[in-house]
């Protein structure tokens, strides 16, 4: 159990920056999921935390202690790989009990504890055979195995489900979690799979660019989505997003072509807005129904449960997430309706969150 | 199911096999055939014939100590070099693989040295071996008399050592690289976070990773000792002094074309084919073993 602080640090390759100085703070014991797609710098963040990179500026500090300049192996960080990189030329209990091996941990007591960590993970079986005679999920195990039996104070995950099937991948979910909390310990797992982040996370950081964009827990990011760029990542369908203005008397979206009354917002008149709506949140109602914007239908997908409806506003692809059973014919008009409460409001220029319709908004004078 | 492209008729599949039989015909089993044949006759050195002498051949040379003291050399030869040569390049390959910058570069030149033609290698180590000047030299008049090739033969041994392990360092360290830049980094990085330093990590890691390339070329540099010397004892000792530096290959050469022995030569060229091959299968049996492929 230890507490992670990461202050200021950046990470440059040569010339290029691929993090732009990131601070956070992971309490002990707390479960963090790094969110954020491909290339955003969250898997050299936690490689920096393992001290597999160099940290170009700033400082990370394992339980109030500075740690930049020590060796992997001084940390006590434990990681498990994307690829699981199990080491091909030594048995599952070989390679489960390397570390303790290193560590001159005599070879019963290492005996000893690795069967401990097997009967954990169900590996008992398995224990004499070479990764290459095991399956996907089974390799899996042996990279958590292997990261277990150091009783780490900290847990670091690369995208280690990413390799599995879909099924593999929802079941080794569940069992991460559960790992976690027999164990407690700081755990760090970078993902780009939203579903995942959210559903492992106590607290969530969203990344892109090279920068945090938000942390906080999955409902809060869910709820209130600190920037455009979180409001479409997280969330499928992704939140439907509108380019608006804001009139004197509420929104003309879509160039002109559409208004949406809505309250005084308390933003400038004339200022430029993303308006955010998430399927999940909008009403199909008739045609025509006052105050409702109408589209038109382009495809339905049934999941069974619910069913998205896509359609289309004036060009502008938006979905509809509804769990009642309609099945408009493509190609009919429907209208939409939603409530201003659950309308998102982000900045046409930095892209960040406004806040809006608050008591202390004051009243134009009229 | 392994997936093969199978031809209608055997005669085609044949047919496409027919140039490269032809070539391993005329420059293998012919030439192969053709010394089993003289090594068991007495051949005329001037031609005109000659006497089917069944194994008398075999039986004299071995019989013979001059080639026992071959054997030897060739032996000694070939263990030190392969030795010298494979480690110099596993440490090198090492060095390198963990400092990459500039790693490019350093291929290319370390090939450099195989591709120059053996006795080219040879004339520029007997000047720089020389004991009259050059490096040598300086040692000699610190140490008089501590070098001399040309008198003492063990001196000699160590020059074409020298000269076959550098040239065949620079093809071991190429295997060596590519086979340490094959393991998948984070094999490395996860044995380091497992708590393992750099020496820890290559004596687990890395070398058992890399024992299907060392068994590799510990066949072909051990091959390769018996047959590509030849040029390099040619031109640094010529088999001196006192028949110290008188591998096996080269004996074969001065017994024949010097000595016009041409059944002897060709006896000895079997032989040296036998030990070939046998020590092959020796390292296929004892050291394949513990060969981890992936």
């Amino acid at each position: 159990m230890a507490s992670i602080t990461i202050r200021g640090v950046k990470k440059n390759y040569a010339k290029t920056q691929v993090v732009h100085g990131v601070d956070l703070d992971f309490a002990s014991g707390e479960f963090v999921v790094i969110l954020g797609p491909s290339g955003c710098g969250k898997s050299t963040l936690l490689r920096m935390i393992a001290g597999l990179e160099e940290i170009s500026a700033g400082t990370i500090a394992i339980d109030g202690k500075v740690v930049n300049k020590l060796e992997p192996r001084e940390r006590g960080c434990a990681m498990v790989f994307q690829n699981y990189a199990l080491y091909p030329h030594m048995s599952v209990a070989q390679n489960i009990g390397y570390s303790l091996k290193v560590a001159g941990v005599p070879s019963a007591e290492r005996a000893q504890r690795v069967q401990a960590v097997a009967r954990v993970l169900e590996l008992e079986h398995l224990l004499d055979r070479k990764p290459m005679a095991l399956s996907g999920g089974q390799r899996q195990r042996v990279a958590m195995g292997r990261a277990m039996i150091r009783e780490p104070k900290v847990f670091l995950f690369d995208e280690p489900l990413s390799n599995l099937d879909a099924k593999l991948r929802v079941q080794m979910r569940s069992e991460i979690r559960k790992l976690h909390r027999r164990l407690s310990a700081t755990s760090v797992f970078v993902t780009h799979d939203q579903v995942e982040a959210m559903t492992l996370a106590d607290r969530l950081v969203v990344m892109n660019g090279g920068r945090v964009e938000q942390v906080g827990t999955p409902a809060e990011v869910y709820s209130r989505p600190a920037s455009r760029f979180v409001a479409t990542f997280v969330g499928a369908p992704a939140m439907n997003m509108l380019e608006g203005t804001v009139t004197l008397d509420g929104l003309s979206l879509l160039g002109d072509s559409r208004m949406l009354n809505v309250s005084r917002t308390g933003l400038a008149v004339g200022s430029k807005v993303a308006v955010g709506i998430r399927p999940e949140a909008v009403r199909m109602v008739a045609p025509g129904t006052p105050g409702a914007l109408a589209a038109t239908v382009d495809l339905i997908e049934e999941l069974g449960a619910g069913r998205v409806i896509y359609v289309d506003l004036d060009g502008a692809p938006f979905s509809i997430v509804t769990s009642e059973i309609v099945h408009p014919e493509p190609g009919s008009t429907v209208g939409l309706q939603f409530a201003e409460a659950d309308l998102h409001f982000f900045s046409s220029e930095t892209g960040g969150r406004l806040d809006v319709f608050k008591a202390s908004v004051p009243e134009p004078a009229l | 199911m392994e997936k093969r492209v199978t031809f209608g008729r055997w005669t085609i599949g044949i047919l496409f096999a027919v140039p490269q039989l032809i070539l391993i015909f005329t420059f293998f089993y012919w030439p192969a055939g053709q010394a089993v044949y003289w090594s068991l006759t007495l051949q005329q050195p001037w031609g005109g014939g000659n006497i089917w002498v069944g194994l008398d051949n075999f039986r004299s040379i071995l019989a013979n100590a001059d080639y026992w003291n071959s054997i030897t050399a060739s032996m000694i030869f070939a263990g030190i070099s392969t030795g010298l040569a494979m480690v110099i390049a596993l440490v090198l390959a090492a060095l390198t693989d963990r400092q990459l910058a500039g790693s490019s570069l350093y291929r290319v030149v370390l090939i450099w040295p195989y591709g120059i033609a053996a006795p080219a290698l040879a004339l520029a180590f007997r000047f720089i071996l020389a004991p009259e000047a050059g490096f040598m030299a300086v040692v000699n008049k610190v140490w008089p008399g501590f070098w001399d090739p040309g008198l003492d033969g063990a001196d000699a041994m160590a020059s074409i050592i020298i000269a076959f392990s550098w040239k065949y360092v620079g093809y071991n360290f190429i295997f060596f690289l590519a086979a340490f830049q094959a393991i998948p980094r984070s094999l490395i990085e996860a044995a380091a976070m497992d708590g393992s330093g750099v020496i820890r990590r290559f004596w687990d890691i890395q070398f058992p990773l890399i024992t299907p390339t060392i068994f590799f070329l510990l066949v072909i540099n051990i091959t390769e000792s018996f047959q590509d010397s030849f040029g390099i004892v040619d031109i640094m000792t010529a088999g001196g002094p006192a028949n110290a530096t008188n591998l096996m290959v080269y004996k074969i050469y001065s017994d024949g074309f010097k000595g016009l022995d041409y059944s002897g030569a060709a006896a000895q060229s079997i032989i040296l084919m036998l030990l070939i091959i046998a020590l092959t299968i020796v390292q296929f049996r004892f050291i394949e073993r513990r060969v981890h492929y992936r």
